[in-house]
C-alpha cells in the first residue's frame, strides 16, 4: 500500500477539491464555445473585429498571474510585507481587468454593435454572456484574493490554492480570447 | 477551522476528540446547521421524501384528469381553486402539473434525494473517513439544494401558476413570457430554483469525488472499495461534467428571456403577440445544450440504485457479487457513453440521418455493459443462500425493472422505430420503468437497508413486504399497459383523449392506470407511516453489524457520532465481499488476512 500513502502526499482534498471544481468550469465554458461555433454555422451571424481594450485586459491579467506567482513565492519564503504588497497588486489588477472588460462591451456598443436588446445579434451577445460569465469566476477570484491579502495567513495552503485558481482563470481568458479573435 | 482540522487528522487517526464535541452541539448545530454528514444525508432524504410526497401526488391529480375526463371532482376546486373550476382541473393546470411533476421528480426526488442522500451517508463511512472532504461545502450543498426546494414551491402560489411548458423547459414557451400564463413569473421562479439546483449538485459532487479520491483509509485501495462507493463516485463525475452545461444552457435562457437576445428565438411568429424581433435564434440549440446534461442525468439517476442494488444483492446472497471488476467496467462504459448519446432524444427536429446513425450505434452500445449487470445480479443469485429481506426485495425488484424497461430502449434507441414512437405514451412506459420506478426501487433498498444505521432501529418488516408487492404489482400495472397505447400512436402531455376518435378506445385503460396510480400512492403513505413511526418507536438494534455484512459502516458503533469511529479508524486488508469463504459465512473488511487463508474463492 506504499502507493497510496504516496498518492495522499501528492493531493490534498482540497487541492482535488479545485482541480475537479477546474474541470467542472471548463465544461461550462465548453457548452458556451461550442454553442457559439453551432451558432456562427447558422445564417444571421454578424462578423466584427474586437476592440483593442481587450488587448490590454489581456496584458493585464498576464502581468497579474505574474504577481500572484511572485506572491506565492514571497509566502513561501516567509518574507510577509512583500507577500501582502504582491497580493495587494494582484488584486488591483484583477479589478483593473474587470473594469476594462466592461469599457470593451462599452466600445462596442460605442460602435453599433448591440449586446442585447431587438436590435442585438447572437454574436455579440455570446461575446457579453461568455465574457461576462468568465468575469463573475474574476470576481470571485478577487474576493478570495482580497480575504487571503487580509487575513495573510502564515501556514496553510489557502494561497498556493488561490495561485492555482488565478492562474486558471488567467488560462481560461487567454483561450476565450484565442477563440474569440480567431477561432470562433 | 479547528473542528475540522481534527475531522481530516492525517496523523495516526488516534484521538477521540469528537465525543468531546458531541456536548457543545445544540439543536440548531446538531440538527439544522450541521456538517455531520450523515445528519445531511438525512436532511436530504427527509426533504427528498416531501418532494416525492408532492410530486407524487401531482400525478395523481392528472391521472385523475386522463381517468376520469368527463367527471367533476367538486372537492378538487376547493384544493386547487381556480385551477379547478367546476371539479375539473384546467388545461393550464394539467400542463402545469405534467410539468412540475418531472421537474420534481428527476432532479428534487431521483437526483438529490437519491444520491443526495446515500453519497453523504455511505462515502464517509464505506471508504473510511471520518467526513467530508469539505463538510462546510458539503453542508452549503444542502442549503442551495433547501433554497432551491422554497423557490420552487413558491412556484405553486404565483397568480400565473407554475411553469407548465414540460420539465424539458424547451423554448419558445420558456424563453418568452407571453408564450403562456406559466411562461411569466412560474418560469423565472423554474429557472432561478434549477440554478439553485444545479450549485447544489455541483457542491455535492466535488466534494464525493474529492473524499474519495483522498480520504480513504489505510488499505482501502480503489480496488477494494464496495460497488456503491464506485457508483456514486461515476454517478459524481457525470453531475459535476454535466451540470455546468446544463447552466450554460440556462444562462442564454436567462438572456432571451429578460435582455431581448436571440440564442433560441426568432422572429417566429405567436398568437396574440405577432412577430417576434428576435433573429436567427435556435430552439434546437437549447435542446442540444439540454440533452448534453439531460442524457447523463439519467444515469445520475441510475447508478447510485444499481450500487446499492449490487451491495445488497452480495449481502443477502451471502455470496461475493460476480464479476466485481466487470461491474466496475460496465460502470465506466456507460459512464463514458452517457456523454455520447444526447441527441437520441432529438431524431425528430430534423438531425442528420448519417449524424442520427451514429447515435443509434452508440446508444444501443450502452445495452453492452447494461447486460453484463444484469448477467452480474443474476449469477450474484445464483445458488446463493438468499435471504429476502424488504430491501432484497426492493433490490431484485430493481433488476425486473431494469431489464423490462432496458429493452424498450433498444426499440427506442433506433431511428427509425423512435420516429413513430417519439413523445408517445411508450416513451413515458420506457423511461417510468427503467428510470423512474428502478431507481425508486433502489432507493426504497437502501432506505430499508441503512436504516438501522441511520437511527439504530429497524423499519417494520410486514409494513415493507406489503409495500414492495404491492408497489411491484402496481408499477407493472401502471406502466405496462402504456406500452400498447403508445405503440397505437397515443400522444403523451395531452389533456383529453376522449375527444380523439383513434384513443377512445382507450377510455376504460386509462381508467385502469389511474385506478391503480391511487392504491400504489396510498401504499407509499404506508411507508411514510412505517418510517416515521421506525425512527421514534421501532424495533431497537442491538448489535453492530445486524445484516452481517462485511463493509465498514459496520464496524461503527450502532448510533455513531461526528467523526463515525469513536477510537481509530479501521485499516482495511481485503476487499468487501468475502462471503462464503473458506467455510466462514462473512469476513469483515478490516479482518487481517489469515495465514491458512486461500487466495481466493
Amino acid at each position: 500500500m506504499n502507493s497510496l500513502v504516496a498518492e495522499k502526499k501528492k493531493f490534498t482534498q482540497y487541492q482535488v477539491l479545485l482541480w475537479v471544481g477546474i474541470g467542472s468550469i471548463i465544461m461550462a465554458f465548453a457548452g458556451l464555445t461550442s454553442a457559439y461555433i453551432v451558432k456562427k454555422g447558422q445564417a444571421n451571424w454578424l462578423d466584427f473585429d474586437l476592440p483593442s481594450v481587450f488587448w490590454v485586459s489581456t496584458v493585464v491579467i498576464l502581468v497579474s498571474s505574474f504577481t500572484m506567482q511572485m506572491a506565492a513565492k514571497k509566502h513561501k519564503e516567509g518574507q510577509q510585507n512583500q507577500f501582502k504588497g504582491f497580493m495587494t497588486v494582484t488584486t488591483i489588477l484583477g479589478i483593473s481587468f474587470l473594469m476594462l472588460q466592461v469599457q470593451g462591451f462599452m466600445a462596442l456598443e460605442a460602435n453599433n454593435i448591440a449586446l442585447t436588446g431587438p436590435r442585438s445579434n447572437s454574436a455579440g451577445s455570446f461575446l457579453l454572456v461568455i465574457t461576462g460569465f468568465h468575469m463573475l469566476h474574476m470576481l470571485a477570484g478577487v474576493i478570495a484574493l482580497l480575504i487571503i491579502a487580509i487575513k495573510a495567513p502564515k501556514k496553510g495552503e489557502s494561497v498556493s490554492l488561490m495561485s492555482t485558481y488565478w492562474h486558471f482563470v488567467d488560462v481560461l481568458w487567454i483561450y476565450l480570447f484565442v477563440f474569440l479573435n480567431w477561432i470562433g | 477551522m479547528s473542528h475540522e482540522a481534527t475531522l481530516h487528522g492525517h496523523d495516526s487517526h488516534g484521538h477521540d476528540d469528537h465525543g468531546h464535541h458531541e456536548h457543545h452541539d445544540t439543536f440548531l448545530t446538531k440538527y439544522v446547521f450541521s456538517q455531520d454528514h450523515k445528519m445531511i444525508a438525512k436532511q436530504f432524504l427527509i426533504t427528498g421524501m416531501v418532494w416525492a410526497v408532492l410530486g407524487g401526488l401531482m400525478s395523481v391529480l392528472f391521472r385523475l384528469q386522463l381517468g376520469y375526463p368527463d367527471a367533476s371532482f367538486p372537492w378538487l376546486e376547493s384544493i386547487l381553486g381556480k385551477w379547478a373550476k367546476g371539479g375539473q382541473i384546467t388545461p393550464e393546470a394539467y400542463y402545469a402539473l405534467v410539468t412540475t411533476h418531472g421537474t420534481v421528480l428527476v432532479f428534487f426526488v431521483l437526483t438529490a434525494g437519491l444520491s443526495g442522500t446515500f453519497a453523504n451517508f455511505l462515502i464517509p463511512l464505506q471508504v473510511g473517513a471520518r467526513d467530508m472532504a469539505s463538510p462546510f461545502m458539503n453542508m452549503l450543498s444542502y442549503w442551495f439544494f433547501l433554497a432551491a426546494s422554497v423557490v420552487m414551491l413558491s412556484s405553486m402560489f404565483v397568480e400565473t401558476g407554475p411553469f407548465s411548458g414540460g420539465w424539458t423547459a424547451y423554448p419558445p414557451l420558456s424563453a418568452l413570457g407571453d408564450a403562456s400564463p406559466g411562461s411569466k413569473t412560474g418560469m423565472d421562479l423554474w429557472i432561478i430554483a434549477m440554478a439553485l439546483f444545479v450549485v447544489s449538485s455541483l457542491l455535492g459532487g466535488l466534494n464525493y469525488i474529492a473524499t474519495i479520491l483522498n480520504m480513504r483509509t489505510k488499505g482501502m485501495s480503489m480496488t477494494r472499495l464496495p460497488l456503491t462507493i464506485w457508483a456514486l463516485f461515476f454517478t459524481a463525475v457525470l453531475g459535476v461534467l454535466s451540470f455546468p452545461v446544463l447552466l450554460s444552457g440556462f444562462i442564454l435562457l436567462i438572456f432571451d428571456r429578460n435582455f431581448g437576445t436571440s440564442f433560441y428565438l426568432s422572429d417566429i411568429f405567436v398568437n396574440g403577440v405577432g412577430a417576434l424581433s428576435n433573429e436567427g435564434g435556435s430552439a434546437i440549440l437549447y435542446q442540444h445544450l439540454f440533452w448534453f446534461l439531460g442524457h447523463p442525468e439519467v444515469y445520475i439517476i441510475l447508478l447510485p440504485a444499481m450500487g446499492m442494488v449490487s451491495e445488497i444483492m452480495s449481502i443477502n446472497s451471502r455470496k461475493p457479487i460476480f464479476g466485481y471488476m466487470a461491474m466496475l467496467g460496465s460502470l465506466f462504459a456507460i459512464a463514458v457513453l452517457a456523454f455520447l448519446v444526447w441527441a437520441h432524444h432529438m431524431f425528430v427536429t430534423g438531425l442528420n440521418p448519417f449524424l442520427g446513425s451514429i447515435f443509434v450505434l452508440l446508444t444501443l452500445l450502452i445495452a453492452v455493459p447494461s447486460a453484463i449487470k444484469v448477467f452480474n445480479w443474476l449469477t450474484t443469485l445464483w445458488r446463493g443462500n438468499i435471504r429476502f429481506t424488504p430491501a432484497m426485495l426492493f433490490a431484485i425488484g430493481f433488476v425486473s425493472l431494469f431489464i423490462s424497461g432496458g429493452l424498450t430502449g433498444i426499440w427506442l434507441g433506433n431511428a427509425a422505430l423512435d420516429i413513430h414512437l417519439h413523445d408517445t405514451y411508450f416513451v413515458i412506459a420506457h423511461f417510468h420503468i427503467v428510470m423512474g420506478v428502478a431507481s425508486m426501487f433502489g432507493m426504497f433498498a437502501g432506505v430499508y437497508h441503512w436504516f438501522p444505521k441511520m437511527y439504530g432501529r429497524y423499519l417494520n418488516n410486514s409494513l415493507g413486504y406489503i409495500h414492495f408487492w404491492v408497489t411491484m404489482a402496481g408499477a407493472y400495472l401502471i406502466f405496462w399497459p402504456m406500452h400498447y397505447e403508445g405503440l397505437a400512436g397515443m400522444p403523451r402531455r395531452y389533456f383529453d383523449f376522449s375527444i380523439w376518435e383513434s384513443f377512445k378506445q382507450f377510455a376504460e385503460l386509462n381508467r385502469f392506470i389511474s385506478t391503480v396510480s391511487m392504491i400504489v400512492f396510498a401504499v407509499q403513505i404506508l411507508f411514510l407511516i412505517n418510517f416515521f413511526y421506525s425512527i421514534f418507536k421501532g424495533r431497537k438494534v442491538t448489535t453492530q453489524n445486524p445484516w452481517e455484512a462485511n463493509t465498514l459502516e459496520w464496524t461503527t458503533p450502532i448510533n455513531p457520532g461526528h467523526g463515525n469511529w469513536p477510537g481509530e479508524i479501521p485499516e482495511v486488508h481485503r476487499w468487501a465481499y468475502d462471503y462464503g469463504k473458506d467455510g466462514k459465512d462473512f469476513i469483515p473488511q478490516d479482518v487481517p488476512v489469515g495465514a491458512d487463508e486461500s487466495s481466493s474463492h
